[in-house]
């Protein structure tokens, strides 16, 4: 039972990572690559690492497969955060065929500055008059 | 078939050939950003590999390095982003100099 068990994981797990592998190669574009590999292999991982697990059936065993896959789940997105954000900063180009791009025209690349669409240019400016003339009065 | 000729003779090469395509991108990879990924992906890949070793050798210690491996990409990957965007940053000041 345990046998079925293990090799129905192990299975899951490695057709996960080989196709993780087939769209890293295919992808046309680095987001879609960071996008690809950050899923399915966290995915293929936590299989092959729980039926580890199961095999050898042991306290100690189960606590360290658990702190690995828990480790790997919080850490792979924060990962491909940073990088598909330092790609972008470093001005590289999204697949010409992808929808939207919701961070054009947001960044300015000479002054390295991020806005979030919602604020005008000079609302911070105006702001700042505004608390003086507080001040003042 | 026992349970460890099933994964020493069929998971094992998958994960292999998984390397292998990894790897391609690795070496094509246009962008620094896709090498990065790649790497990172190398190591977890690896990961995988140990269990699948500990379960055929019946060794549960071999574990303990693929918990440090994780470890490992997540820092390597942190820091390689750190610099990318320092280096952009100098560039860009760099620019904004010779305007």
């Amino acid at each position: 039972m345990t046998n079925i068990l293990i090799i129905i994981l192990s299975s899951l797990g490695a057709i996960f990572i080989l196709l993780a592998a087939v769209g890293f190669v295919r992808m046309p574009d680095a987001y879609l690559r960071i996008s690809v590999t950050t899923k399915a292999v966290t995915l293929g991982v936590g299989l092959i690492l729980a039926s580890a697990a199961i095999y050898f059936d042991n306290l100690s065993v189960t606590s360290r497969v658990l702190a690995i896959v828990l480790f790997i789940i919080l850490t792979s997105p924060v990962g491909a955060h940073l990088i598909g954000r330092a790609s972008y900063f470093s001005g590289n180009k999204l697949w010409e065929k992808s929808v939207t791009d919701e961070l054009d025209g947001k960044y300015q690349p000479n002054s390295h500055r991020l806005s979030s669409g919602e604020e005008f240019e000079d609302e911070d400016e105006k702001r700042k008059k505004k608390i003086k003339e507080r001040d003042l009065l | 078939m026992t349970i460890e000729e099933y994964l020493y003779y069929i998971i094992l090469p998958i994960l292999a050939i998984s390397v292998l395509l990894v790897f391609c991108r690795f070496v094509m990879g246009p962008s620094i950003a896709d090498r990065v990924v790649a790497l990172d992906l190398l190591i977890t890949i690896g990961i995988t590999l140990i269990a699948i070793y500990s379960i055929v050798y019946d060794q549960s210690t071999f574990l303990d390095i693929a918990m440090i491996l994780g470890l490992i990409a997540f820092l390597s990957t942190v820091a390689f982003s750190y610099y990318l965007e320092k280096r952009n940053r100098k560039k860009r000041e760099k620019q904004r100099r010779d305007d």
